[in-house]
């Protein structure tokens, strides 16, 4: 791992993970949580840190065909 | 109150020139007698070169417009002979609050480094910074030094030759004509001598409005730079309330860019708003309110033959980050020592091309940094936006996102990194802060400094290794400092300059920046790097 990033399934209880983000989402309204989803999003990548990982997340959410990183 | 803008500081006096049978000859014509104009004319004098500094006007800064000055140019000002008096008059200040909406997100300390002389800032209103530059001048003069300012000489023509410059002059008593071998403009972001040339001003980002204004107050805000985005006096943009000598604010309204300048200026329109921002008891008077406006572009080359642009007139940025007046300063230390080792032909013309490459790369760095400051003052689309605000909201609970806030990323110098002049890094895993390229960082050295004891000339600084006291290589010579770590203390010497060395050999450049290092002297390695620092290898 280290300085790639993880593309195939890594977490635990992936269900409960995902029903924690829709339930983090309850209630609010549309500019409310996409403010949610900016601050969560700047937590996230502040907890990974490492530029390079950060830089293959950015190309993986962009949904490009180079998936390889390298 | 008596207002040192108000009052002709180089008023307008006939010269010789101007009864010349033919045009005088001079060997540098500095056009401009701002804050960087006047830094060049004094570093030139200083080394003996005839500076003729030509002015439209004969007053300091109209306003204290550029306000903040660095520690880098604060120490290039020790070596013109006048850094003591803008520390001694300058506003101090560490400390700084961000503001979001209608609250307070969190405060900050810049906890500048220990071990230097200079501070990592001072506020000082430009009037002041120029009226002590043109006291430096007067003295230069007393001791007979080569400098004058002619004021209310405006420049109406401008010739290019390969070997000079003709001048076409406009005073209140006529014009005339005056030739020098060099000429450097300094004439500020609308420069005339660029129009005048027909030179191109390219590379604009954006364009936005500030309203400026200095105000009087006998207020109880500490000494600290506040920010506010969004506040709820100037609603979708930004402000800034900091503190100047002899109780002077500066307050800077964004007001964006599609704005009725005149009618924003009026005293009826700018009172209101200071109100709603300092709250309705505080009693304050208006000294000076501006429009500013702003744009983000440099020339493509600042040089042109024997013309040489420095300052705004080569480079404009955003006023977010002071970098400004501070860059502009850095020009002419660059300029400066080429120029004359080139006007002394003991370097190649082509010397001065490096000024160019080093300080079009200075541009670049304060462009990007003032454009990604503008970016997060000014959100360009909703999602930006979006962004920016997840980053404040967070700012106010969380420590992490605090870099990420961004209200001008404050000067600091410009690393040379590929410049032609330097040699390759010999120092294996050195200091990165002091690489070649690097402007020298200062160092404690007892109850002295390291940075005054490296001068205005190439010097060979050596920590703990041999070398010869003197070099003469290629027309000039280069003593040698030596120090040792036992000199320091601190350890700040060695932590800045051998890192996990134990010795240390470094070429250092006129203006202080690093051409050279290496563990120890080598005398076929560091004459080549004298030679390259020149532009002659």
């Amino acid at each position: 791992m280290s300085d790639t990033l993880i593309l195939t399934p890594n977490i635990d209880g992936a269900d409960d993970f995902y029903a924690d983000l829709l339930t983090a989402h309850e209630g609010r309204d549309k500019a409310d949580s996409d403010a949610f989803n900016a601050r969560l999003l700047l937590v996230l990548a502040n907890h990974i840190g490492d530029r390079t990982i950060l830089k293959q997340a950015l190309a993986a959410a962009a949904l490009t065909k180079e998936e390889d990183p390298a | 109150m008596n207002k040192i803008f108000e009052v002709p500081m180089y008023p307008y006096a006939r010269h010789e020139d101007q009864d010349a049978g033919a045009p005088a000859r001079r060997k540098v014509v500095v056009i401009g007698a701002g804050p960087i104009g006047l830094a060049a004319g004094i570093e030139l004098a200083q080394e003996g070169i005839e500076v003729v500094i030509l002015d439209e006007n004969d007053k300091v800064s109209f306003g204290s417009r550029a306000i903040c000055f660095a520690k880098r140019p604060l120490e290039i000002l020790d070596r013109l002979g006048c850094g003591q008096p803008m520390v001694d008059k300058g506003v101090l200040w560490n400390k700084g609050k961000v503001f979001f909406d209608d609250r307070q997100v969190y405060d900050f300390n810049l906890l500048p480094e220990e071990g230097h002389q200079r501070p990592a800032f001072i506020n000082l209103q430009q009037y002041y910074f120029e009226e002590y530059l043109v006291d430096r001048v007067r003295a230069l003069q007393e001791q007979g030094a080569p400098i004058e300012i002619r004021g209310r000489n405006k420049v109406s023509a401008i010739g290019t030759h390969p070997d000079h410059v003709t001048l076409e002059i406009d005073t209140p008593e006529g014009s005339y004509n005056l030739e020098a071998d060099w000429m450097i403009a300094c004439d500020g972001a609308g420069s005339p001598t660029r129009r005048m040339l027909g030179l191109d001003f390219v590379g604009r980002v954006f364009e936005d409005n500030f309203l400026i204004a200095d105000v009087v107050m006998e207020a109880d805000f500490p000494t600290e730079r506040w920010f506010w985005f969004d506040p709820p006096f100037n609603k979708g943009q930004s402000a800034l309330l900091h503190k100047q000598p002899d109780g002077v604010w500066r307050i800077d309204l964004q007001l964006g860019w599609d704005i009725d300048k005149e009618r924003e200026k009026r005293p009826e329109n700018v009172i209101p708003r200071l109100k709603a921002m300092l709250g309705d008891d505080v009693e304050f008077e208006l000294e000076w309110v501006s429009i500013y406006t702003f744009q983000c572009r440099r020339m493509e080359k600042f040089r042109h033959g024997r013309v040489l642009f420095a300052g705004d007139a080569a480079h404009q940025v955003s006023p977010f980050g002071a970098r400004g007046a501070n860059s502009g300063l850095q020009d002419t230390d660059n300029l400066i020592w080429k120029l004359k080792l080139v006007m002394e032909g003991k370097a190649p013309e082509s010397l001065l091309d490096s000024y160019d490459q080093e300080r079009v790369h200075g541009a670049e760095e304060n462009i990007l940094n003032s454009s990604r400051s503008t970016d997060f003052i000014t959100p360009k689309s909703e999602m930006s936006r979006l962004l920016r605000d997840a980053v404040l909201d967070l700012s106010e609970h969380h420590e992490f996102a605090r870099p990420l806030v961004n209200s001008g990323r404050l000067s600091v110098p410009c690393t040379y990194d590929g410049s032609t002049l330097n040699s390759a890094d010999a120092l294996m895993d050195g200091p990165a802060r002091t690489r070649p390229g690097s402007s020298c960082p200062d160092a404690p050295l007892g109850d002295e400094f390291l940075l005054p004891k490296l001068g205005n000339s190439f010097i060979l600084l050596t920590i703990d290794a041999d070398a010869p006291e003197e070099i003469e290589e290629a027309g000039i010579t280069v003593k040698r400092l030596a120090l040792s770590v036992k000199d320091d203390k601190t350890l700040a010497l060695k932590e800045r300059y051998l890192g996990d060395h134990d010795a240390g050999v470094y070429l250092i450049r006129p203006d202080q920046h690093v051409a050279a290092r290496r563990p120890s002297y080598d005398d076929n390695q560091f004459r080549a790097a004298i030679r390259r620092a020149m532009g002659k290898e």
